[in-house]
């Protein structure tokens, strides 16, 4: 088991360092000068080179990922070079509004998800089970930047009964609410729609086991049943969880920039646009190590409940 | 009468069941024909595609010609019977034009993942060692990002275009076709006929060609078109963030982006480009649900 510990966090760092590499790599992709891009018209080509040299851009390709590497392992992610703050205040700041986000609607895709999976399970070829099977394809189906306008034109433009965008300025919980109901729901729809066929497809495989049908025999009461349904098929229906949790951290770009919620997708968006490199690096590091790190948690937490995987 | 009822039911049950036994393929083709959603699916798809490939003869209207005097129309005008877009342009001939866009966006990076994942996954899974760890590794290294966050990174970095775009898909795919095939190759290789094959003499390349391709590209192509529906949500995706196919040509998400200003004006109108995007995606998901059924691949 601690073998297995040790060699899952071993792998996790050239995972790391490959992911690292990508994002130093793709930003040499771009074209285009990004310090000219930011420099007043009319400055002198000295001025240029200065600004170049002051952000290590005159450098060899493999000098300046070694020195950028080991000012972000030391927490530093430069300085961004449309407003000058350090890249790591902004993309704690959005990376806050983020995850709160991602939080709210993992909640809302799990708790609705789970339920209508086991549902479906429980019901299976019935009814109720060809309207979750539906619902869960419209779920993944469903472009979810589209649906946030929808709910935009619903509920702010027609009703008028949600703000349409932006997070809560004012304090207290109801204004907070106001804001997030709306990204929440536009964000939860595809984990939903996933969350509900793995957990449908999970319970019925242990349904299917002969242990089931030995525990039905003796008599016991169909809520225990389904609790023994619920405990075998964690493992599975927890990877799930995890991976939706981390895609809806890094997937939010979409209906952030939709309802302009003040995250790491709308920061994105902004770097992009203003060629703003160093916030372009700092936002993909920072969310491709949270991701790493996430999916490393859900494996380990996967062993805890269920050691035989650590065999394999 | 209803003891009957069963015996009925139970006839037919068997009639619809095949006589003889058919080949696989024949098989799979005969279940798909059973399958209504499926068959609904794959009608609406024809719809599509079709509508989108005949753009230049359906559509009423030049996609890029606009009348400032019939700006945001209402669906159901006289003349623009799905209304007119922000710039006074016939939203009917545009969602037309959009489509070949929007499918060929969509629809290209799914290909080439398939072309070249299958390639590297089956050479990594039936080669081994080195070569393996080789792919398989820096394939892992893809897995660190989410898949739109990769798609948004990589296209932000090149820059706007529908070749970036194409570009950027394809690296998201790459590395999910590859995982597949690897794995489906492993599990073939590891069979009694394929150990015959080879100590009755056959060469890697016959082995690959006579006996791997063929039970190991089903299961790639089922995992190939589940993948469709997300590459078109994410092209889509990207046009709509201003990153994908640029002005002024008509593309869904596109089309989205640039409408979204006006719904407080006209509240139907921008719903209609992604309504057209929900309706290909959905299509294209119950078709490769269907595949899947029907070819009899887990997963």
């Amino acid at each position: 088991m601690w073998v297995y510990v040790g060699r899952r966090l071993l792998l996790a760092i050239p995972t790391l360092l490959g992911a690292s590499v990508i994002v130093f790599a793709m930003v040499h992709l771009a074209p285009g000068d990004p310090i000219a891009a930011v420099m007043p018209a009319e400055s002198s080509a000295a001025e240029i080179e200065a600004t170049k040299r002051a952000y290590g851009f005159d450098r060899p390709l493999p000098v300046q990922y070694l020195v950028w590497l080991q000012r972000v392992a030391q927490g530093d992610l430069g300085r961004s070079i449309a407003t000058r703050r350090p890249v790591i205040l902004d993309v704690r700041d959005a990376l806050a509004n983020s995850l709160v986000l991602a939080l709210s609607s993992s909640l809302l895709a799990f708790v609705v998800g789970i339920a209508l999976g086991l549902l479906s399970a429980f019901r299976q070829g019935r009814l109720l089970d060809k309207l979750c099977a539906a619902l869960a394809v419209i779920g993944v189906s469903v472009p979810h930047y589209w649906a946030g306008i929808i709910l935009i034109i619903v509920f702010s433009v027609q009703l008028n009964w949600l703000p349409a965008m932006g997070a809560a300025d004012d304090p207290g919980l109801l204004p907070f609410l106001r804001h997030i109901a709306l990204p929440t729901v536009a964000l939860a729809l595809i984990p939903l729609g996933v969350i509900t066929r793995v957990v449908r497809s999970a319970a019925l495989d242990i349904l299917n086991q002969e242990f089931v049908t030995a525990l039905r025999a003796k008599g016991l009461a169909a809520r225990r049943v389904f609790v023994h349904v619920l405990k075998n098929s964690a493992p599975q229906i927890l990877t799930v969880l995890g991976l939706q949790f981390g895609f809806q951290l890094g997937g939010s770009v979409l209906v952030e920039s939709v309802f302009s919620w003040p995250g790491t997708g709308y920061l994105l968006n902004l770097a992009i646009f203003q060629r703003d490199i160093p916030v372009l690096q700092g936002v993909i590091l920072v969310l491709a190590t949270f991701f790493v790190l996430l999916n490393l948690a859900v494996d380990l937490l996967q062993t805890l409940i269920d050691p035989r995987i650590a065999r394999h | 009468m209803a003891p009957l009822a069963g015996v009925e039911s139970a006839i037919d049950a068997v009639a619809a069941v095949p006589a003889a036994p058919m080949s696989y393929w024949r098989t799979v083709g005969w279940r798909l024909g059973r399958d209504r959603t499926t068959l609904a699916a794959g009608g609406g798809l024809l719809v599509i595609v079709l509508a989108a490939l005949l753009a230049p003869w359906l559509a009423p209207y030049d996609p890029s010609a606009g009348s400032i005097r019939l700006r945001l129309a209402w669906p159901g005008t006289p003349g623009h019977w799905l209304g007119t877009d922000e710039q006074g342009r016939d939203m009917l001939s545009r969602l037309l034009w959009g489509g070949r866009m929007t499918l060929v966006a969509g629809l290209t990076p799914v290909l080439v993942a398939f072309v070249v994942g299958s390639a590297l996954g089956i050479a990594a899974g039936f080669v081994g060692r080195t070569t393996s760890t080789l792919i398989m590794r820096t394939m892992d290294i893809f897995y660190a990002f989410p898949s739109v966050l990769l798609a948004i990174a990589i296209s932000g970095a090149l820059g706007p275009g529908l070749a970036n775009t194409l570009i950027s898909l394809s690296i998201v795919f790459i590395p999910r076709v590859v995982r597949v095939a690897e794995s489906a190759t492993v599990q073939v290789k590891g069979l009694e006929y394929i150990a015959a094959a080879r100590v009755s003499g056959a060469g890697m390349g016959a082995i690959v060609r006579h006996h791997l391709l063929a039970n190991v590209l089903g299961p790639i192509l089922v995992f190939a078109s589940t993948q469709v529906s997300l590459s078109i949500i994410l092209a889509a995706g990207l046009s709509f963030l201003g990153l994908g196919v640029t002005p002024p040509a008509a593309e869904w998400g596109l089309m989205l982006n640039t409408l979204r200003q006006s719904i407080y004006v006209n509240a139907l109108v921008p719903a209609l480009p992604g309504l057209a995007i929900f309706a290909t995606s959905m299509a294209f998901n119950l078709l490769s649900d269907g595949l899947r059924d029907a070819m009899e691949v887990r997963g």
